[in-house]
């Protein structure tokens, strides 16, 4: 198999970036090193190249009807110019992606961009297509991954790097929102947006204009390594590592997302999340610190302090910020009220800790 | 990029550095590795009196990306660790080949000295 490379490779191997495989695309995981790039993000700036997200866009006048059949938010509240984020589920409320909806802004028909994650765009599209020839809904849908390039710039001094860069006006911006405009003279979509709880803006170009958006942003390049820090620090989830339909299928409450929910509309899964929303989900998502030394990783056991298995770890690492060993883990409803006492089994050794609520940083 | 191979060790192929004094061996790891790793977090050691057995894992070093294991390059016991990398894990990032060293080894087998690499056939190893 042939790894999709972003735009923005060749400059990336320039600045001597290491690369790693990342749903099908070889991605640059680390420019100078995590904590450097991490610190940069949370104190002044960092840039990244997230052009692995996939991009579809939905037009016509079922665009609306369509893409609320298979996203679990409300898409009818969004104004153009307004973004939201939501699950994509099967029938049983299982997550396959989660997503940000995008309401695209001067659109003279009504059109709708959605993101999936790196190397679902292919089969999400197909999902989109299916349904719409299912349902002879009248609805374009194009998968245009290729057609982007993808940049995002996070951190508290974000908002004034991209300010000196474009037309747009960013305080007239909002979180969730989206604008056209040009970024270095570059026609973009400018969204403030982002994955790491710092102020910032996600923007898309054209492959062609990508060069001169990332070098017109000077900041810190930040790699994959640094962004899932950042995110695992909010709490937020990374596909395939929370969810995923096979290795870890979990319904948007058992992953903390209900509020992305909307049982009052119309979307494959709502009946399956009914029931769940009214039991509520037997398992939870949780942040768990560890009060021993140690590093908690993905697929690590979680038990009682007595040693009955109870989860497993999602995402862990030594958080940069924090400077304390955090993680995600699925635990029964039971375990999951914070400041429970539990273990995290790191090679064979029961390491005390507890469960807390997420973010584990206050943003 | 090429990374210090200091001429006065011997090494492992898997980025363990030994400095050898009399019959005692120091035990690290090495500029290419730590680079490798990224920012070092957690070292996990074994105490002083432990028996080390050439080729076996002795340790652990973790920085935020990865999980490695360290070998011993030479059997003997455990003489000294280095408790400073208890709280400051980052000195082998800092100073591999000096502050970051792991352990002294009283050498048990000094014909395992001699199976070490040189300093030029591990450089060929990382080029």
């Amino acid at each position: 198999m042939t790894l999709r490379a972003p735009p923005l490779s060749a400059v990336h191997q320039r600045a001597d970036a290491s690369f790693t495989d990342f749903g099908g695309w070889e991605m640059p995981v680390e420019f100078e090193s995590i904590r450097t790039e991490h610190e940069a993000v949370r104190s002044e700036a960092g840039k990244f190249d997230v052009s692995h997200m996939g991009q579809i866009t939905v037009a016509g006048p079922d665009a609306a009807t369509l893409t609320q059949r298979l996203t679990t938010n409300d898409v009818t509240v969004l104004d153009p110019g307004e973004a939201q984020y939501g699950a994509i589920t099967d029938e049983d409320g299982i997550m396959l992606d989660d997503t940000v909806v995008y309401r695209l802004p001067d659109s003279a028909t009504d059109e709708f961009l959605f993101i999936p994650n790196a190397g679902h765009d292919g089969e999400m599209t197909e999902r989109w297509l299916s349904e719409r020839d299912e349902r002879g809904l009248d609805a374009t849908v194009t998968n245009r991954t290729e057609e982007y390039a993808m940049i995002a710039v996070q951190g508290p001094d974000a908002p004034d790097l991209l300010a000196a860069q474009t037309d747009v006006s960013l305080a007239g911006l909002s979180r969730f929102e989206v604008a056209n405009g040009s970024v270095a003279g570059v026609d973009s979509l400018i969204a403030r947006t982002g994955y790491t709880g710092e102020p910032g803006f996600e923007i898309l170009c054209p492959p062609d204009g990508a060069e001169t958006v990332w070098g017109a942003l000077e900041c810190q390049p930040c790699g994959l390594g640094a962004r899932d820090t950042l995110r695992l620090e909010m709490g937020f989830l990374l596909s395939g590592q929370e969810f995923h339909p096979v290795d870890e299928p979990r319904t948007p409450y058992e992953a903390g997302i209900g509020w992305t929910v909307k049982l009052d509309t119309e979307f494959v899964g709502r009946d399956a999340l009914e029931g769940v929303a009214a039991d509520g989900p037997e398992e939870k998502l949780i942040g768990i610190e560890l009060i021993d030394r140690g590093v908690p990783r993905h697929g690590y056991d979680v038990t009682t302090p007595d040693g009955e298995p109870i989860g497993h770890i999602t995402s862990g690492t030594m958080s940069p910020t924090l400077e304390a060993p955090i993680a995600l883990a699925y635990v029964p409803a039971a375990y999951a009220e914070p400041g429970t006492s539990v273990r995290v089994v790191v090679r064979g050794e029961p390491k005390k800790a507890r469960t807390r609520s997420t973010p584990f940083l206050d943003r | 990029m090429s990374f210090d191979v200091p001429d006065d060790l011997r090494y492992l192929e898997s980025h363990e550095w030994v400095r050898v004094a009399g019959d005692t061996a120091e035990v690290g790891i090495t500029a290419f590795a730590q680079d490798e790793l990224g920012d070092v977090v957690f070292v996990e050691l074994p105490e002083e009196g432990a028996e080390l057995t050439a080729g076996e894992d002795f340790g652990v070093v973790e920085s935020i990306k990865a999980v490695s294991d360290v070998y011993a390059p030479v059997s003997g016991t455990v003489t000294a660790v280095n408790d400073r990398l208890r709280d400051e894990p980052e000195l082998l990032n800092e100073d591999p080949f000096g502050d970051g060293w792991m352990l002294k080894v009283a050498v048990t087998e000094e014909s395992e000295i001699d199976d070490l690499l040189s300093p030029d056939a591990y450089r060929g190893q990382i080029e």
